[in-house]
């Protein structure tokens, strides 16, 4: 790319995110430029002063905060904040660390919950102890580049968006800071979800309601850890040193890292997802860069939004499902059996060998009627 | 079933559990009924520290699976009253040393994915290299030296064996229960620190002195895979050796392809993968 020799020059050159998009010059570039004169001259501005404000408390994921599932009342205004931190992520066992861009922290960023027809406004922070500019995607949004254009933020800063939930499903949200800095900082972590409910809560293709005694948030991540000459993964001291490395690795398509929720492991053992017999338990999975196809061993999903947008009706009954990239999906699973489950990507290379598993932890009485060992494995007679 | 083979089984059944024991006994038996062949001078630049364990009574339980009826249940406990004295490594076998066996071509390269600093055990090894290793060794020394068995690996080991029992009565009808006990304890298990093989001696000695055991590294054994089924009245109905896995002992007992150089979790294989695969020796 003929950009390389710009972003050689140092790291604050690269780091400086107008001069880079300068250099490449592309159409997201000039959009970006200009879309403070462009923005605000959209239809007439609603009188927002007698909605409810509702603040929004975000949880880790993969827990989602509390949250109606059916809404009461008309539209709210709700308040989100999300600080962005650059920080240093352990992936793996083995220590491999990335200089990581994460929303609040963690990989993926917080879930938020609103209802169809209820207003985000965001305040997204950039501390100073931060060395790039961030900005942010809503795909849920409408314009600007999904409020990227409006949000594009230097260290220091902090700017507010406000946008209207128009469409309900689950979506991927994700920084966008422009040209190459795009797939590196999504890769690098910078990328979440939210969740927009019907008013009325989920239903299925007759209009019955379908409600969720537990939901949990799966991010998957794809990571492109570079490695030396010995074949072992590199160590970069500051955010930006990997940037020429890595954009290598970005290249060949070919993650180091396939991982739910920031790293190898990050939802088993300990950290395994739990449930009962009987819990209907709603999964929201997000993929912000590539497709993936979530699979529970042993279980199904009962009623799945293989593209998570809830004015479509279910599919029913699904052994596996399609994430496109950049998308979220929701599926709604009833535990029937108790045991452990393996919650994967399917792609069973990418889940045993790059890292793609969590667990559930199922609690209840087994189900002797939907399986049984007939005879236990004894030596061929 | 016809009643001819209802007959076998039933002789089968009692003739069995001895023959299982006394086997397992034999192979405890083992260790000083060899002749000891005089050390040649190589020895002594690659002679490894020995701790010899004197006799005394304990318990272990064997490898394998075992059912009750249709039922999972825990590995039997079995006693050993009078068993030999052991001669084992007082360390695992260091990198150091293994690399010399590579040297010679004797051994294949040793593929760890977590590398430590110093004079560290050597890990990302197979039951194979193991093996290849013992009878380099064996030959550099003109001694006898191999793997332990579970058996001897838990005598040596005292107090920092692992004691693999759930402690759940078998249940056909909740097959779960032991899933969910099982991953629940390994998970709980290790220290969540990140595992990279530590030099040599880092985790002490046991009572014995024999050295750090239980740490991040496991240890093969000469034990393999397989089942045993018990009746409900604890008689022996069948067993079945699977010695294309081999247990691996430390922090708890895992099993293993022979080849398998590094441990992985993940997908439906859930529980805690064994953080390094090493090994030490016991000399005959």
């Amino acid at each position: 790319m003929d950009g390389n020799q710009d972003i050689n020059v140092s790291r604050r050159t690269l780091l400086a995110g107008a001069a880079f998009v300068g250099v490449l010059g592309g159409a997201l570039a000039s959009l970006s430029a200009h879309a403070e004169e462009s923005a605000p001259a959209q239809g007439p501005a609603p009188d927002l002063s007698t909605l409810p404000r509702e603040k929004i408390t975000l949880v880790s994921p993969p827990f989602v905060h509390e949250h109606e599932q059916i809404a009461t009342g008309g539209p709210k205004i709700k308040e989100v904040t999300l600080t962005i931190q650059e920080k240093q992520l352990v992936l793996d066992d083995y220590g491999t660390t990335i200089q990581a861009m994460t929303y609040e922290g963690t990989n993926p960023g917080p879930m938020f919950v609103v209802h169809e027809g209820d207003y985000v406004e965001l305040t997204l922070i950039n501390p100073a102890t931060n060395s790039m500019q961030h900005n942010i995607d809503f795909h849920a949004s409408t314009g600007a580049l999904g409020g990227g254009a409006l949000t594009l933020i230097n260290p220091g800063e902090q700017v507010k968006l406000r946008f209207k939930a128009t469409r309900a499903g689950v979506f991927v949200y994700h920084c966008a800071p422009g040209g190459a800095m795009i797939p590196w900082h999504v890769v690098s972590g910078m990328n979440g979800a939210m969740l927009v409910l019907p008013r009325g809560g989920l239903t299925d293709a007759e209009g019955n309601k379908l409600t969720y005694d537990r939901v949990y948030y799966v991010g998957e991540q794809d990571f492109y850890i570079p490695r030396d000459q010995n074949g072992d993964f590199k160590v970069y001291d500051a955010p930006g040193d990997d940037y020429d490395d890595m954009v290598q690795v970005m290249r060949t398509l070919t993650p180091t890292h396939v991982v739910f929720n920031g790293a190898v492991g990050a939802l088993t053992g300990e950290n395994a997802l739990k449930a009962k017999v009987g819990e209907r338990v709603l999964i929201l999975h997000s993929q912000a860069n590539r497709d993936t196809r979530p699979h529970l061993i042993g279980g199904h999903g009962d009623y799945v939004w293989p593209n998570g947008k809830f004015a479509n009706t279910p599919q029913l009954n699904l052994e596996t499902w399609h994430v496109a990239g950049g998308s979220a999906a929701a599926a709604l699973y009833t535990f029937l059996q108790p045991g452990l489950y393996a919650y994967v990507n399917h792609n069973l290379i990418e889940a045993v060998e790059l890292g793609a598993t969590a667990h559930f932890k199922v609690e209840g009485t087994w189900n002797d009627d939907l399986m049984n060992q007939v005879q236990a494995p004894t030596p061929i007679s | 079933m016809s009643p001819t083979a209802s007959g076998a089984g039933t002789a089968f059944s009692i003739a069995i559990p001895v023959l299982l024991l006394a086997g397992i006994l034999a192979v405890l038996g083992d260790q000083s009924g060899l002749v000891r062949i005089p050390r040649i001078t190589a020895a002594a630049e690659i002679g490894p520290e020995l701790v010899t364990i004197a006799s005394r009574a304990y318990t272990y339980r064997p490898s394998g699976e075992f059912l009750s009826g249709r039922a999972s249940m825990d590995a039997p406990l079995v006693e050993v009253t009078a068993p030999q004295s052991l001669d084992i490594m007082k360390f695992e076998v260091r990198a150091a040393d293994y690399a010399r066996c590579v040297a010679d071509k004797a051994c294949e390269r040793a593929d760890p994915r977590r590398r430590g600093k110093g004079d560290v055990p050597v890990t990302g090894v197979s039951f194979d290299d193991a093996a290849a290793y013992a009878s380099w060794l064996s030959a550099r020394t003109g001694d006898n030296w191999r793997l332990p068995t579970i058996a001897e690996w838990t005598f040596a080991a005292g107090s920092k064996a692992a004691d693999v029992a759930l402690g759940l009565v078998p249940d056909a009808g909740d097959p779960a229960a032991r899933w969910l006990a099982s991953y629940e304890r390994e998970s709980t298990l290790g220290d969540g620190a990140l595992a990279a093989p530590s030099p040599l001696g880092s985790f002490g000695v046991n009572e014995f002195g024999v050295a750090d055991l239980a740490g991040p590294v496991w240890e093969w054994t000469a034990s393999c895979g397989g089942r045993t089924t018990l009746s409900p009245s604890g008689d022996l109905l069948s067993h079945l050796d699977s010695c294309g896995v081999h247990y691996l002992e430390g922090r708890h007992r895992a099993q293993m392809s022979n080849f398998v150089r590094d441990a992985i979790g993940g997908g439906c294989s859930a529980g805690t993968p064994p953080d390094n695969l090493g090994f030490r020796l016991v000399r005959d």
